[in-house]
């Protein structure tokens, strides 16, 4: 009896599951059906079965070069994941082994910028950027993306940190292990697991980020975000070809996070379940 | 060698002092055990002599040099730490030769020592496992083998068996007994247990808020405590204590007289109480009795001697073996 209960619980479960997954989805699934439309099936109604054509595709690559805003994607991106793990490695790395007092405030501090919505500081940065002239500029974008996502990555690092115990740092030093032996020999291999997932996010976050990018360029640093914005232009909207543009903007990214959903998964839960 | 001596060392963090100022030698050789309840300053203690803390003034010396301001490395002791500490990412074997390799060793000379290790530890089919793999006793020895194949002059315990089931706990107790007497060297080792203290020491220092109540053998405290405190925490089950007018016949403000020490008999006897709970262990019966005027006093009984709860019985403490203290709680002698 009790068996068959549970069964019955896990398929409702399962089902749940499968529900809020779909749903979810369900905008991600319907751009890309939409892309496969023609633009005045695309406006007739809602339909999940499209005639598969490919021409927007044909038509956006021919409106616009797709390569560069990729290019600059990627840039932005990975270079501002690099800058961001250059500044919080050190930084959620002395506060997980010799915090002070005031660790906790400054973390929280930390995250409390994260609380700002960042139409309120538009005006300010856009002045800065345009007085330093930063404006469409990739150094520019990779420095705001940094510090947008560095809150989150140091929160990230921190609680993987914490995770390795002090004791086995110090047994590396009664060992005799130097100061670079620990970090290359002990630290860093344990360290790597939690490096990547929070690398692996913020690559995500970066590339999905859409109000700066948007804002702060034009042409020279406009990655996918901003190709995409482009399609929904004076002429009116096409929804098709604002699909197929969405559809090749966010493929590189599923892409990747399909292939390392595991680690992302694990840093995502991180400290939550042992 | 590993002679350790201690001259005066004072230990505070912040305002808080941990540790008053401590004189105290070992002996090369020597098994020794800081033993106290918990915050007693036992761990602040070895990890002081480790290097891994600071002292905040007086010397640490070990054969004769002062390491006092010598980093753990350069200090020529192994330990091992209450959580195995070992590294996770690395196999059984990798884990023994990382302080070997750390000193450079090569290759062969590395080889031979591992095996070596292993073969002492029974984890020669383990070598090529992770710490994941095995079980708390294997990886506890672990630990230990990468602390025996440095060959320090001193090895340091911290509470290295509390993570352990009681059953294994015997058996490494055992282990670490046995090292002890075929490697010859040097042990310092930390516990709450007393158990643990009386049956390994050579030498047991038992430590209260940072200060060294008494230093002796085993037997030693067990018969000579100099204080209240020592009489009250080594010995299973505690010695009882007894005031006013059960210690005046023996000129003393207080007496204490432990369980083994106690003769019962249900027709007479000095003192006369009535039988609470009853620990059978078989081989011996731990009986809890209510005495008017001192409280719970435990006797240590046969373990066939037939008593049951609300009983009445008398107790009769054995004569030479009561132990008295002054108001003050220092051991008259």
């Amino acid at each position: 009896m009790a068996r068959a209960v549970s069964t019955r619980r896990t398929a409702a479960f399962t089902i749940a599951a499968w529900i809020v997954a779909l749903i979810i989805f369900f905008p991600i699934l319907y751009t890309i059906i939409t892309s496969f439309k023609s633009e005045t099936e695309a406006i007739q109604g809602f339909s999940l079965i499209p005639s598969g054509t490919v021409e927007s595709y044909v038509e956006v690559q021919t409106q616009k070069d797709y390569f560069k805003p990729f290019m600059n994607s990627v840039i932005l991106s990975v270079g501002s994941t690099l800058l961001a793990l250059l500044i919080s490695v050190p930084a959620a790395w002395s506060m997980a082994f010799s915090p002070t007092k005031k660790t906790k405030d400054v973390l929280m501090w930390m995250l409390s910028t994260k609380m700002m919505p960042a139409v309120a500081v538009l005006v300010p940065i856009y002045l800065i950027f345009r007085d330093f002239g930063l404006l469409d500029s990739r150094l520019g974008l990779t420095f705001m993306l940094t510090m947008i996502n560095l809150p989150i990555v140091i929160w990230m690092l921190y609680t993987y940190f914490r995770e390795i115990p002090g004791e086995i740092l110090e047994a590396a030093r009664m060992d005799g292990a130097s100061l670079w032996g620990e970090i290359i020999y002990v630290l860093t291999p344990m360290a790597v697991p939690g490096i990547a997932s929070t690398m692996l996010l913020n690559i995500i976050l970066a590339w999905n980020e859409a109000f700066w990018t948007i804002r702060l360029t034009t042409t020279n640093a406009a990655p996918l975000t901003a190709f995409i914005a482009s399609f929904s232009s004076p002429q009116g909207l096409f929804w098709a070809k604002l699909s197929a543009a969405s559809t090749l903007a966010i493929a590189p990214i599923l892409i990747m996070g399909w292939f390392s959903q595991k680690q992302l998964v694990r840093g995502l839960t991180f400290g939550a379940v042992k | 060698m590993g002679n350790i001596t201690l001259k005066k060392v004072n230990k505070s963090f912040g305002a808080t002092q941990v540790i008053p100022g401590i004189d105290l030698n070992i002996e090369d050789g020597e098994f020794v055990v800081f033993v106290g309840p918990s915050g007693c300053g036992k761990s602040t203690l070895l990890r002081l002599i480790a290097g891994l803390e600071d002292t905040t003034s007086g010397t640490i010396e070990i054969d004769g040099r002062d390491v006092t301001g010598a980093a753990p490395a350069k200090r020529g002791l192994a330990m091992v730490f209450q959580s195995y500490a070992l590294y996770p990412h690395m196999s059984v074997r990798n884990n023994i030769a990382f302080p070997l390799k750390m000193a450079k060793l090569d290759h062969s000379a590395i080889d031979k020592k591992v095996t070596e290790a292993a073969r002492i530890l029974n984890l020669t089919n383990y070598l090529d496992r992770r710490p994941g793999q095995l079980s708390g006793g294997q990886r506890q020895r672990v630990a230990i083998g990468r602390a025996i194949v440095r060959e320090p002059s001193a090895f340091l315990f911290d509470e290295p068996l509390s993570n352990l089931d009681a059953a294994l706990r015997g058996t490494m107790r055992l282990e670490i007994s046995e090292l002890h007497h075929q490697l010859q060297t040097t042990m310092i080792y930390v516990t709450h247990d007393q158990v643990e203290a009386m049956t390994m020491a050579d030498k047991i220092v038992v430590l209260n808020a940072g200060n060294i109540e008494q230093v002796g053998s085993p037997l030693d405290l067990y018969h000579r405590p100099d204080n209240l405190f020592v009489a009250g925490f080594i010995g299973s089950p505690r010695m009882n204590f007894a005031t006013g007018e059960f210690s005046r016949p023996y000129n003393a403000h207080t007496i204490g007289v432990r369980p083994e020490h106690l003769q019962l008999s249900t027709q007479s006897g000095t003192w006369s109480g009535v039988v609470g709970v009853a620990e059978h262990l078989g081989s011996d019966t731990f009986l809890h009795i209510h005495v008017e005027g001192i409280g719970l006093v435990t006797a240590r009984v046969g373990g066939d001697f037939g008593v049951s709860h609300g009983d009445q019985v008398f107790l009769t403490p054995d004569e030479g073996r009561v132990h008295r203290f002054n108001d003050k709680g220092l051991a008259i002698r």
